[in-house]
């Protein structure tokens, strides 16, 4: 029975909690809302989407789409109020990570999902010296003398090949070169030897020329150590090279979802198409951009059915009564878009 | 609060770029750009959206209001003549005929707490007036120019910020203004005045300076420069309107510290005296008989706690409203 | 670091003197005859006029005044008062109540005021918070003496709990009272910059990364939080120190405590010049030294801080 193709992907986890999927990391049917003075704002509106070991899933979307906000929400550091999960599970290993007490919760963050910030300057510590905040899990999580986790976090600096790593280990945050930092900050959340780490945008704020050291720095360690990656970013020049698959999410929902290569070559929603189709291309130079007309919507008053359809150049009738679900299109496929088919088989 | 130099330290926020509301939102605030307002509007008209529905702004203005009307028309509110003493009466209790009862020289001391907000509010406001004048256009000035102009100017300001506020307020009050030299009550209350002042600017020109300093690299200042502006252009048009809320909000509360200031100065003897009425003076005159009469303490000290703390509220509403971090 | 030391007290140095100058002019060469009023209501003995011309050569131009002043000073003769008394003594004598009295109103300040920021920082729109954030508005609002004669009359007067006057040997309990009351403004201060501090700070990235790091949550607050927002109370608190043993007069005046504030008090209304200057320099000293310390403090506590 559990082998049946599930077709609508958007329906709420139908096998319940507990019961051990397979899957490393699920998040199903997420809802999020904040909870502003200017009203309730619905920031995540039932988004599903699951991590492997040993994969990369990256998570495409504009700021404010709720792909930060997805991570918050699996890392626990969702900041409430405002802040509300009003549905939906997120499993680790089959294990709804929402209802667990929060000693349990606080186990599997470091050890089990650790995150990388997108601005290391600030997610660091600036009073402590980055050693000391590598060292200090050790200390911590695993009871390591002093001595010993500075061995270990010394390791880590090192593996991260961030040069004189023993001479830096006494080193502040703001000491350090950006990319530097964001290489301490990859070392303390591979500290513990996590399953899954969630990327936030952890090469924006860096320059284009450390942005590719960055990532390949990521795409390596995480082909070493086999784990889950999320990388979350709304450039797609840097998901090309190193994600397996693709989630592409707008207003809190997921719009596409597809195996990198497929969603390039054909991508199945308007959006993704509307995104494909903004990157300056070196062959069109002179051209006028291609941008996707409009601004995202308002999370306190998303437009009716698609979310999208005031911006889609495609728009029929349809689209502004009913929410297109998210349907599988056969293949790694998945689209929320009333007319997916006609998108993939365009021209 | 007699010490109006110490509340800066923590009521005033750091100076910070006052970002229009409507802009960006910070990148993975998890709204878009336009969901916050629907409709852009100045910082001001932003932060008077936020008063208007403050109950603690409504309350406050409103006490302040009651306060600017007793000190203007103290008739309104009483017929009878403060200065009008009768020694048969002297500390009456409070009764039915004297709400508040009678002062140690028989004088009514309702009326004295009516007639006595005109002094207090006069001086508070006239002082936080120059004190912010010229704190602020100096801070202007050593912030804009630098160099040597703001090392000078700065250290100028040191030396007064250095003196301890009360300490300096009596030896400026006891050189000028000694005991029975039989100054007129204008002399006496600029005397009080100009020591409030002289030892109060340099507050006022270190939040200045500081958010003038802090605007002065903003991008549409230098797009000003480039485009060829002079400094009195950029100054009024570019550099006032948005440095101005720090010390808006400080200058309000330090109303509320002048209040308190004065009543400490008269206090010690050393502010205004009678036969000027003033909160500080009739608490300075009660301080023999505060052990037998504590009513005569009372009144004075509720009226001129309530008006400080008025003020000090309505700082803090203006502070929380101009404060896009605090929402 | 030894450069920006040496930087800052060379820029202390002309404050240094400005602010006593400001002072010593006031006292001495306001126009008029220097000696009117500074012996009470008394003409000055003639030998004390002698003797003070000669001492602070009043017969010459102010500058030449000063310096002679200062160079007394700064050898460590405060000069003596016109009944003769040595005024090293009285210094000597009431300025050790005073750092008490300041010393107990800073821990005041510290304990209640810290204990009631960090309680509130962590858990906003409460009944504590809001019970703080009135009662901290009151004690901004109430000024020293107000709160003085009311703690008097309740603590000292109607409830008898609290000596209403501090005893001549100025025990440290005898200085709770007085020392709550030279505090609670600043204590308010501090409360609320606590309090903000740790409401912004806790929203910090940072304290986002010490919980995405698995830490538990007493080391979360305890050791990255605490310590970021700690940095503005701390700076406050020392600057503080300095503000209070000049802001001392009122409450040694309202409880009798034989303390510097109430020496200058004394010394000013009975026009004394010679220690009224004396005084307020070290006094002003005090503070200048403290506001230095204060800036050296910051640098240990916030390594972002960098001096050239």
């Amino acid at each position: 029975m559990s082998d049946i193709l599930v077709s609508e992907r958007s329906e709420p986890g139908a096998d319940g909690s507990g019961r051990p999927s397979g899957r490393l990391l699920e998040v199903d049917d997420l809802r999020v809302e904040f909870r502003t003075r200017d009203g309730v704002a619905k920031v995540i509106n039932g988004v599903t989407y699951h991590v492997d070991a040993g994969e990369t899933l990256a998570v495409l979307g504009e700021s404010g789409s709720g792909k930060s906000v997805t991570a918050q929400t699996i890392m626990g550091i969702l900041d409430t109020p405002p802040g509300f999960v009003t549905g939906g599970q997120v499993r680790f290993h089959g294990k709804d990570m929402l209802t667990m007490s929060a000693e349990e919760r606080r186990r599997i963050r470091g050890e089990g999902i650790a995150m990388i910030f997108q601005d290391a300057l600030s997610a660091l510590n600036p009073v402590f010296t980055v050693g000391f905040q590598i060292a200090e899990q050790f200390r911590i999580r695993r009871g390591m003398s002093r001595s010993d986790a500075k061995k270990r976090s010394i390791e880590m600096l090192d593996l991260v090949k961030i040069p004189n790593a023993k001479g830096r280990f006494n080193a502040y945050p703001h000491q350090f070169s950006g990319g530097m930092r964001q290489r301490a900050m990859i070392a303390m959340s591979l500290a513990l030897d996590p399953e899954v780490l969630i990327a936030d945008e952890p090469t924006t704020a860096l320059d284009v020329t450390v942005q590719a050291q960055i990532m390949d720095l990521l795409a390596e360690l995480q082909r070493e150590r086999q784990m889950g990656l999320i990388l979350i970013t709304h450039d797609l020049g840097v998901v090309a090279d190193v994600a397996d698959r693709i989630a592409v999410m707008y207003a809190g929902r997921i719009v596409e979802e597809a195996d990198v290569h497929e969603l390039y070559e054909k991508p199945g929603h308007p959006y993704t198409l509307g995104l494909l189709n903004s990157i300056p291309r070196i062959d069109e130079k002179g051209q006028q951009l291609r941008t996707i007309k409009g601004l995202p919507p308002s999370l306190l008053n998303i437009p009716s059915g698609c979310p999208f359809h005031p911006r889609c150049p495609m728009v029929q009738p349809v689209c502004r009564e009913k929410v297109p679900p998210l349907l599988q299109l056969g293949g790694t496929r998945a689209s929320a878009c009333h007319f997916a088919e006609e998108v993939v088989n365009r021209d | 609060m007699s010490d109006p130099t110490v509340g800066s330290m923590a009521t005033t926020p750091p100076a910070e770029q006052p970002t229009v509301a409507g802009g960006t939102a910070p990148p993975d605030s998890g709204l878009p750009a336009n969901a916050k307002r629907d409709q852009p509007r100045g910082l001001l008209g932003d932060a008077w959206m936020d008063l208007r529905r403050k109950p603690l702004f409504w309350i406050s203005a409103s006490i302040i209001l009651l306060f600017l009307v007793m000190a203007a028309f103290p008739s309104l509110f009483t017929s009878v003549d403060p200065t009008q003493g009768d020694l048969a009466r002297s500390r009456v209790e409070p009764s039915g005929d004297a709400w508040f009862g009678y002062d140690v020289q028989g004088r009514d001391v309702y009326a004295r707490v009516i007639y006595g907000a005109r002094a207090s509010i006069l001086v508070a406001v006239l002082a936080t007036l120059g004190t912010v004048l010229i704190g602020g256009a100096i801070g202007i000035l050593s912030g804009f120019w630098g160099g040597w102009v703001d090392a000078l100017l700065s250290r100028v300001a040191d030396v007064f910020f250095g003196l301890p506020f009360v300490l300096g307020a009596i030896v400026i009050l006891t050189t000028f203004n000694k005991p029975g030299s039989g100054n007129s009550y204008v002399k006496i209350v600029s005397l009080v005045l100009f020591s409030l002042i002289i030892l109060g600017w340099p507050v006022s020109m270190r939040i200045m300076r500081s958010s003038v300093l802090a605007t002065k690299q903003a991008d549409y200042i230098m797009a000003a420069r480039a485009l060829g502006a002079g400094s009195g252009r950029i100054i009024m048009k570019h550099l006032l309107p948005n440095t101005l809320a720090p010390l808006l909000v400080y200058s309000t509360i330090l109303v509320g510290s002048f209040i308190g200031a004065e009543a400490t100065l008269s206090f010690l003897g050393v502010g205004l005296q009678s036969p000027v009425v003033s909160w500080g003076v009739m608490i300075s005159e009660t301080r023999d008989w505060v052990r037998v009469s504590p009513f005569l303490l009372f009144f004075p000290a509720t009226f001129l706690v309530i008006a400080v703390l008025a003020f000090v509220m309505l700082g803090e509403a203006v502070r929380e409203a101009l404060d896009p971090k605090l929402r | 670091m030894g450069r920006y030391l040496l930087r800052r007290l060379l820029q202390l140095i002309p404050v240094f003197i400005g602010t006593t100058f400001f002072i010593f002019v006031l006292v001495w060469a306001v126009p008029g005859d220097p000696f009117a009023g500074k012996c009470g209501d008394r003409r000055c003995p003639d030998a004390y006029v002698d003797f003070m011309t000669d001492k602070y050569k009043l017969d010459q131009n102010i500058f030449v005044q000063y310096g002679s002043y200062m160079k007394n000073l700064l050898q460590g003769d405060f000069g003596e008062t016109f009944g003769g008394r040595s005024i090293n003594e009285i210094v000597v004598n009431a300025y050790p109540n005073t750092l008490k009295l300041a010393l107990v109103a800073l821990a005041v300040e510290a304990l209640i005021g810290l204990t009631a920021g960090v309680l509130t920082g962590l858990k906003r729109n409460g009944f504590l918070d809001n019970l703080v954030l009135v009662s901290t508005l009151f004690l901004i609002a109430l000024p020293t003496f107000v709160t003085g004669f009311v703690l008097q009359w309740l603590l000292g007067v109607k409830w008898g709990i609290a000596p209403v006057t501090v005893s001549s040997d100025v025990s440290f309990t005898e200085l709770l009272v007085p020392g709550f009351v030279l505090g609670s403004t600043s204590m308010a201060y501090i409360a609320r910059l606590a309090r903000t501090s740790i409401a912004e700070n806790r929203r910090g990235d940072y304290v986002r990364t010490a919980i995405a790091k698995g830490l538990p949550m007493r080391r979360v607050v305890g050791v990255h939080l605490l310590r970021n927002s700690m940095i503005p109370v701390i700076t406050f608190l020392g600057t503080d120190l300095g503000a209070l043993m000049g802001g001392s007069v009122v409450t040694e005046g309202i409880f009798n405590i034989n303390g510097i504030g109430r020496e200058v008090f004394r010394a000013i209304i009975t026009k004394e010049g010679a220690t009224v200057v004396s005084i307020v320099v070290i006094l002003v000293l005090v503070y200048l030294l403290m506001n230095l310390l204060i800036d050296l403090l910051y640098a240990a506590l916030d390594p972002r801080i960098r001096y050239e």
